[in-house]
């Protein structure tokens, strides 16, 4: 599973910057490899889709959004939780279950 | 050049169903924003707005209004009425042909689209109302206002986004100012608090679940708003000639564009309007007390307007009151600037400097005077709107006290 994770976020955070998959290192930051707040946006929407899961984000205060971003790392970690609370049997909260329901 | 005078204004939103019940609202710093009611509302994940509530179409409109009229043209219609019942006009002969309404909207008839769009694609219809076309078009409500006032003369809509307003009312302006018209209808309407509406906000990740905070340290993001403002601008010796009551006087309009980004404002492109806008009003920097700001609450904007006017205004920044009235009214995207106005005016006219409610933290990034709060009483003679739109168009009015 968690190298799964790892392969989509990549894949997706790879077309978001334009590069291939192998060009995207664990350790690199969104600006490292040229992705703007638009493309962060972006992203966490291909990996809502991808996931069918809810990531809490405010592009106004990305750091309070309790969602890290701070690396590929970081974002794949992030989602690896999310992937577990929300799809791991409890079973997504009323609030956040906007994308997989509609 | 002629002079430009306004001698109506009328409005309803969710602070007031006039433009004196909003005024009020304004100073007394009352939230108008609360919980979202629309079809399917447990399906957003932002769920307040500033939206106008407990309206009834029926008590308005009768059926076949009702049936030609999308709510963004029924709040026009409202605002219009009362803007026009003010000024005391009346539109015929020479005068009739030559008055013309311009109005900003950004969406134009979205509860039309969102209503016909569930009832093909949900309800899998496949037939429509006749009306669905001459009820969603942006230019539905202007046009409604012209054959309710038999207005005649230069007439269209302007859709700059957040900005529409404010190119609208500089157009109406320019028409004045030049000669081609002594009388222009003008503002603004957005209703967009539609499930449609709110979901499309909800997806660029700006929006706030709680709270508009416009300048505080804590803002996390924009709330939307709906409803209309409309004003009657008159070349002044018509309106001094007629005895009409003049509220302010418009004497400046800047435009301009960022060319840079579609969705992050530019400090440098707001400034270069302020000072566009200063310059065409023939007034020095000094001279203005109150900025009525876009204020959206972003982090994004309210840092980077606060860097253009401090930027635009030198030292004198910190002497002037700025304020965002957005905090209890939302952003009423195509028609903020229209409901903001009303906020301008009554700086000039009453003395009444309508506060930024919702303020909690202050922020270094936003270091102004933003009236938190609570109203202020001040006498001003010069006010500025700001309106800076996604797509990088900048709007700046001036107005100055009758």
């Amino acid at each position: 599973m968690t190298e799964e994770v790892s392969r989509r976020v990549v894949e997706i955070i790879a077309e978001q910057a334009v590069l291939e998959p192998s060009d995207v290192t664990m350790d690199a930051t969104l600006e490292d490899l040229g992705i703007d707040s638009l493309g962060l946006v972006e992203s966490i929407f291909a990996i809502e889709e991808a996931f069918d899961i809810s990531v809490p984000f405010n592009a106004n205060a990305p750091e309070e959004s309790g969602f890290d971003i701070s690396s590929v790392a970081a974002i794949v970690a992030a989602v690896e939780t999310l992937v577990a609370d929300q799809k791991g049997g409890v079973g997504p909260s009323p609030t956040q279950s906007d994308t997989g329901r509609a | 050049m002629k002079r430009v005078a306004i001698t109506g204004q009328g409005s309803i939103n969710a602070l007031g169903r006039t433009a004196p019940e909003t005024l009020r609202a304004m100073a007394e710093g009352r939230c108008g924003i609360g919980p979202l009611q629309v079809r399917d509302v447990e399906r957003l994940s932002v769920q307040i707005g500033g939206q106008v509530q407990g309206y009834d179409p029926e008590a308005e409109f009768n059926r076949q209004q009702i049936a030609l009229y999308d709510r963004f043209t029924q709040f026009t219609l409202l605002a219009a009425r009362e803007a026009i019942a003010q000024s005391g006009l009346t539109f015929a002969g020479e005068l009739s042909a030559e008055a013309g309404v311009v109005l900003g909207t950004a969406a134009g008839g979205m509860e039309t689209w969102d209503d016909n769009f569930r009832s093909v694609y949900e309800e899998g219809k496949n037939r429509v109302h006749p009306f669905v076309v001459p009820k969603l078009m942006n230019n539905a409500a202007a046009s409604h206002v012209s054959m309710e006032f038999n207005l005649k003369g230069p007439s269209f809509t302007v859709a700059t986004a957040c900005a529409s307003s404010n190119h609208a009312m500089g157009q109406a302006f320019h028409l004045i100012r030049s000669g081609a018209s002594r009388v222009m209808v003008t503002g603004g309407s957005e209703a967009m608090l539609t499930f449609g509406g709110v979901k499309a906000w909800e997806g660029l990740r700006v929006m706030s679940k709680d709270a508009c905070r416009p300048f505080s340290a804590n803002r996390n993001g924009m709330v939307q708003g709906e409803g209309a403002a409309v004003f009657v601008f008159e070349e002044m010796e018509h309106a001094k000639s007629r005895g009409a009551e003049i509220l302010a006087e418009v004497i400046g309009f800047g435009m301009a564009s960022d060319a840079s980004d579609i969705v992050m404002p530019s400090a440098k492109g707001a400034a270069r309007t302020m000072a566009l806008a200063l310059r065409d009003a023939r007034v020095n920097s000094d001279a203005v007390g109150y900025i009525n700001a876009h204020g959206t609450g972003t982090a994004a904007n309210d840092k980077t307007e606060c860097a253009a006017v401090a930027d635009t205004f030198g030292a004198h920044a910190d002497a002037l009151m700025i304020s965002s009235t957005k905090s209890m009214h939302g952003h009423l995207i195509g028609a903020t600037g229209a409901v903001e106005l009303l906020a301008c005016i009554m700086a000039l006219r009453e003395g009444v400097i309508a506060p930024t409610i919702g303020y909690q933290e202050p922020d270094p990034e936003c270091a102004l005077d933003v009236v938190p709060n609570v109203a202020r009483e001040a006498q001003v003679d010069v006010a500025m709107s700001n309106a800076f739109a996604f797509g990088g168009f900048n709007a700046v009015l001036v107005l100055r006290r009758a």
